[in-house]
């Protein structure tokens, strides 16, 4: 059964790939669609029995991969708890991803590749989650960064797609050089690759030493470390964030699944399986809590003044997993699988909704050209309005919350809880990034829904009024267009909260409610983003845990017991910064308009640090992208043709013919006379060898 | 004589080399099929020795003899890796053959006689178990590649073939009076003895730079690799490939024929100077590769680097470091050769290989960017296909080795990534807005022909390498059994903490 649902997605991928416009649009949606839902309907199933406990956790061999020495290595699907959470949260946004993008993709030319690509990245990324050793989960992992690489590169003829997809795959490369060398040392210590194997015998590595890099270091931390630095490339946590908000410029239904829901969640899911392992190593541990709570705070701060719809959402994400990470960090691993599993609903809910909105709005992604949609969007209106509340966590203890609610406030809680120097300053930076989520996802909402329509200052609207006269809805996906496609982050001349300089007004232009086949994953993900944490918290986080996760992570139960009695004020202090966050979004953004101007008027330094980034970008392209460019010409130059050639063959050639001038006289200077003397001198020098 | 009862390695070469002969009397028609037939027949021969090769069996299968004078003779042989090798030039020739099908006008019928010639001599290489023998073909070899790049070359193809000639004969020199020197000590040509032989410690050192001399130059090793961005850019496409696909492969073979088994103390002593020209490879070359504007160059410089990878697994001294590069050595082969053609497929419509003439020939040739982007991926080592499983393995045993040669190989994959796709996105990505790479035509079945058997070989090879692998294995075994104990092991020696007490045994060697 797991082994269908693995292969059905990649079945798919090659029937629409290789038959591509052979079987035209609609068979090959249909196809992929199809074998989504029907691994999702197998996943569900899988789920619910470890819910009940009645399903084991087991391994199926497919095929031996690699035999090399003590290197054995197995294609197999491992299904456990933590396999059975991630595989329904792939299953059911991929599946819901494909059917929105019928809508979503309607006009598009190259469909078959599209849904070709969605479904092998699903493929890619259930072998990643179903792996058994570090090797087939390097090559999900890596799987899922080609699917990544191909869907941001989808449309690949606007020029910063193609940038934003090979600094995605570089990038992540960077975290893969980490990953690999982790593997590489976890082999050389365990002598083994597979992942149970290696659970077990990592206790017993406490305190060991090994060499690495003319240093001694503890042998755990090096391992835990280097692991994680390919989880922080995947997950884009603070360094190597960098390819994530660039990777909106891939189609949004992409953003929403693999930007969103489950392949930026695989470092999360890769720290919790290996969770046994992080918990040698305290130092680890806390490292990936300081990473995980700079990134959320980096990241959330950064949100705030996003124009672009998408890239608010995107730095979000980015946030949400640095919740997640220093949830891990301090030991609170259900915490962190619950908030992946509740964050992927909302997430892909938000993600969709703005996609709903881009659709309506005629491919405009620019929050400043957007307001008062929520009469004309009504239904997109609430689905976004449920994933806000989910995100922002709102609820009432002992009564309901939204999904948000269960698991951000768990890892808020955890990290309070811990009780070490780390759990502090993570709990601080918890409560000030939610702080933060609770502004930059209401200033989404308002600027987006409410207000007067500020439409006519998109290029995107003018050119649909436009156009409506001549040929009516047309393709504007690859319009290259500026303002959209980099927001305000490259244009500091525009004052992103400038709304009242935009030009108000519709233009006459009327935004559509999208159509069926996009509402539906809607509303069932609203379903999801208000109900799964509700449902779903007492077996991950609550008193189930221990018999759900079954050892498939390190599940503390002591320790959870603990998180739910930290005082009242830190349980309250969640919901206070949200509240918070709030009223001041709605201050700024529907009572007194004219507050983000003073604002950044006031504090323009700072906006511009935030608007910039903080200048990882800028950083990076002057002390790496530029530096190996001049120096791959210099070398060229100045190494290969200026040095070895130069007094090498070259060198030679000169001095040969240096040579054959003073001997003129004596040789003709044909090439065959060389070898006739170069033969000469073999003759010679065979027999000096023979001789002694 | 053998377990199939007739000289099959004898026929091996003799049906090319009756080809070559045919071709000569043949017009140009007739000798570009009598020498795809002859290809084809050498390929289904491969075949037969493939099934005909007992996994397991006697370490040299398929022996012949036959005595010709003193203790030189006509001897031939093979074990897995050779095996390998062999069936890698089989399965390259007749893609060679089909892809110069049009490309080449003029002197046809010299030119398929030049191939045929280099397939018999390509193909001693790996069959031959007398020294000699062994280095009249490693020589030999260099003739018809040397005439391929002078007579069918591109402008610049006289420098190019000079360059390539001197380059690689230089470094010969040396090595065949080591060889002498070495049948006089142990009194006996025959490859299986000398493995076996210890020569005296002193003398290795010697011994080993001096066939480090020819190796390090046809592998290429970083600084004696600039003879090949020159010879690939000016060799015809199937020159190119099996430039890269075959010849590149004789130095690695060489090591692992040679260097290794018979010089295994200085093989661990000299790590040092392997693991730094490696490491200085892999940056330098893929730094270069970044910003080169020429698509041949580029693949050719990436070529050091993947070569780069090969010298690494060798002097690993483990298993895994081994069988990694042997299937480098395969990979590249295929990806390689694979790369060159996908340049040729262009280069024939537009003449020219400059980077920037080109730019989303996706839109008008999908088929091919599909075919360029796999072998791009494979190139990069992506999972899944032939690239990664070498890649991985032979990193995974130079870290045994040492993790500082571990840290810059694996740079490898950070850079290989940025170099290859910046190559695929200025190629086949971006707006279709030049009018002549506009008019270009998708692949005809011809072109097809050639890269989806290729496509196929490099899925299957990252997908279940076990094929592969399962011939090399016990042959990698007897080589580690002659350096293992020379070898001291790598730096990252384990040491127990005190607090627990040692449940597994300690490894100081590293993996294995």
């Amino acid at each position: 059964m797991i082994t269908l649902l693995v292969f059905l997605p990649l079945l798919a991928a090659a029937i629409a790939g290789l038959g591509n416009r052979a079987i035209g649009n609609v068979p090959a949606k249909l196809v992929t669609t199809a074998c989504l839902f029907a691994s999702c309907a197998l996943a569900w199933p899988i789920f619910v029995g470890f819910l009940t406990g009645d399903s084991e956790a087991h391994v199926i061999k497919v095929l031996s991969f690699i035999t090399s020495g003590d290197l054995q290595v197995d294609w197999a699907l491992r299904v456990d708890a933590l396999t059975a959470v991630m595989l329904v949260v792939i299953t059911s946004v991929s599946a819901l991803v494909h059917l929105y993008s019928w809508g979503y993709m309607a006009e598009d030319p190259s469909q078959p590749r599209f849904f070709s690509y969605l479904s092998l990245f699903t493929f890619a990324m259930l072998m990643l989650v179903t792996s058994d050793n570090l090797i087939q989960m390097f090559f999900g992992w890596e799987g899922v960064g080609l699917a990544s690489y191909l869907l941001i590169g989808f449309w690949y003829e606007k020029p910063s797609a193609q940038a934003a997809a090979i600094k995605a795959f570089v990038v992540n490369r960077v975290g893969d050089f980490g990953f690999s060398l982790g593997i590489f040392g976890t082999f050389l210590v365990f002598h083994t690759v597979s992942i149970p194997a290696i659970l077990a015998a990592a206790p017993g590595m406490a305190g060991s030493t090994i060499g690495f890099l003319g240093g001694r270091v503890d042998t755990m931390t090096l391992l835990c470390l280097l692991l994680f630095i390919g989880a922080m490339g995947k997950s884009a946590q603070l360094g190597l964030h960098t390819w994530l908000p660039d990777a909106m410029e891939g189609p949004t239904p992409v953003s929403a699944l693999i930007h969103a829901a489950t392949m930026v969640t695989a470092g999360v899911f890769m720290v919790c399986r290996l969770s046994p392992m992080f918990q040698v190593s305290p130092t680890a541990l806390t490292v990936v809590t300081y990473v995980g709570a700079a990134t959320c705070l980096f990241a959330a701060t950064v949100g705030t003044v996003q124009t672009d719809i998408k890239r608010v959402i995107a730095y979000s994400t980015c946030s949400q997993l640095g919740y997640m990470f220093f949830a891990a960090g301090v030991g609170a691993y259900g915490a962190a699988m619950f908030h992946l599993f509740t964050h992927a609903f909302f997430k892909a809910l938000l993600f969709l909704g703005a996609g709903s909105v881009i659709h309506a709005m005629h491919h405009e992604q620019d929050m400043r050209f957007y307001g008062g949609l929520r009469k004309s969007i009504p239904l997109t209106f609430w689905a976004m309005m449920a994933g806000t509340l989910a995100i922002t966590g709102v609820g009432i203890e002992d009564l309901f919350g939204f999904a948000g609610f269960y698991s951000k406030d768990a890892i808020i809680e955890a990290a309070y809880a811990r009780g070490t120097t780390a759990g502090g300053i993570a709990f601080a930076v918890g409560v000030t990034a939610a702080l933060l989520t609770s502004f930059y996802s209401w200033r989404l909402i308002f600027l987006t829904f409410f207000g007067k329509p500020r439409w006519a200052g998109s290029e995107h609207i003018q050119h649909a009024v436009h156009d409506a006269h001549g040929h009516g809805h047309d393709d504007h996906a690859h319009d290259h267009h500026d303002v959209a496609a980099e927001g305000a982050g490259s244009e500091p001349s525009h004052d992103a909260h400038g709304v009242d300089e935009v030009k108000h007004g519709t233009l006459g232009y009327h935004p559509h409610e999208s159509p069926l086949t996009m509402l539906i994953p809607l509303i069932v993900l609203t379903i999801g983003a208000i109900f799964a944490g509700f449902i779903f918290a007492t077996p991950f986080i609550g008193a189930g845990g221990s018999a759900f996760w079954h050892h498939s992570l390190a599940f503390d139960h002591e320790f959870m017991e603990a998180v739910e009695h930290v005082p009242m004020w830190v349980k309250l202090s969640a919901s206070i910064v949200m509240i918070t966050g709030f009223v001041i979004a709605l201050w700024a953004y529907i009572l007194d308009t004219s507050v983000p101007r003073r604002f950044v008027a006031t504090f323009n330094g700072l906006y511009q640090f935030l608007l910039h980034k903080w200048y990882f970008d800028e950083l990076y392209d002057l002390i790496f992208v530029r530096p190996a460019f001049a120096l791959g010409r210099f070398l060229r130059k100045r190494g290969d043709q200026g040095t070895i050639d130069r007094f090498g063959p070259n060198g030679m050639a000169a001095l040969v013919q240096m040579g054959s001038v003073a001997s003129r006289k004596l040789q003709s200077g044909y090439v065959y006379t060389y070898a006739l003397v170069m033969l000469l001198g073999l003759v010679a020098a065979a027999t000096w060898a023979m001789a002694i | 004589m053998n377990q199939l009862g007739f000289p099959i390695l004898t026929l091996t070469l003799l049906v090319p080399m009756l080809g070559a002969i045919a071709c000569l009397f043949a017009d140009a028609k007739a000798a570009r099929w009598v020498a795809l037939i002859a290809t084809l027949v050498n390929f289904a021969i491969g075949i037969v020795l493939w099934a005909g090769y007992q996994i397991g069996g006697p370490q040299w299968q398929f022996q012949e003899h036959i005595g010709l004078f003193g203790s030189f003779g006509w001897s031939l042989g093979i074990d897995g890796i050779a095996l390998m090798l062999i069936e890698l030039s089989v399965f390259l020739m007749p893609i060679c053959i089909l892809a110069s099908w049009q490309a080449i006008e003029k002197r046809v019928p010299e030119y398929m006689a030049a191939f045929l010639f280099m397939e018999t001599l390509m193909l001693g290489v790996f069959e031959a178990q007398d020294l000699f023998l062994f280095y009249i073909f490693f020589e030999a070899g260099l003739i018809p590649m040397y005439l391929i790049i002078g007579i069918w070359g591109g402008a610049e193809r006289i420098y190019a073939s000079y360059k390539f000639f001197l380059y690689t004969l230089l470094g010969s020199i040396v090595m065949l009076i080591a060889m002498l020197w070495m049948a006089n000590y142990a009194h006996s040509t025959s490859i299986p003895v000398l493995m076996a032989t210890n020569f005296p410690v002193h003398v290795q050192t010697l011994l080993f730079l001096a066939f480090f001399c020819s190796f390090a130059v046809k592998m290429p090793m970083w600084p004696v690799h600039t003879w090949l961005p020159d010879a690939h850019v000016q060799a015809p496409t199937a020159g190119s490939v099996i430039l890269a696909g075959v010849l590149l492969k004789m130095g690695g073979y060489g090591f692992i024929r040679f260097s290794l088994p018979m010089f295994p103390q200085a093989s661990a002593q000299l790590f040092w100077l392997i693991a730094l020209l490696s490491s200085v490879a892999i940056v330098y070359t893929s730094l270069v590769a970044l910003v080169q504007q020429d698509m041949k160059k580029l693949i050719a410089y990436s070529s050091v680097a993947h070569m780069a990878f090969v010298t690494f697994g060798l002097f690993a001294f483990n298993r895994q470091g081994l069988e990694g590069s042997l299937l480098v050595m395969l990979s590249h082969g295929l990806v390689s050769g694979a790369l060159f053609l996908c340049v040729g497929v262009v280069y024939d419509r537009l003449h020219t290989r400059e980077i920037a003439r080109y730019g989303g020939v996706a839109n008008n040739m999908p088929r091919y960017a599909v075919f360029f982007l796999l072998f791009t991926m494979a190139s990069v080592g992506l999972p899944g296909t032939s690239g990664f499983v070498g890649e991985f393995l032979s990193m995974m045993g130079i870290y045994g080795a040492s993790t500082w040669a571990a840290f810059f190989a694996t740079t490898g994959i950070i850079l290989g990534a940025a170099y290859m796709l910046y190559l695929f996105r200025r190629v086949a990505q971006g707006p279709l807005d030049k009018p002549d790479v506009a008019a270009m035509s998708d692949l005809s079945p011809r072109e097809l022909l050639l890269l989806a058997p290729i496509a196929a070989v490099v899925m299957w090879m990252g997908v279940y390498p076990e094929s592969f692998m399962a011939p090399m294995r016990k042959d990698v075994g007897y080589v580690l059994s002659r350096v293992n104990p020379a070898w001291p092991g790598g730096d990252s020696r384990l040491a127990k903490g005190a607090a627990k007490p040692a449940a597994e045994p300690v490894s100081g060697e590293g993996a294995r």
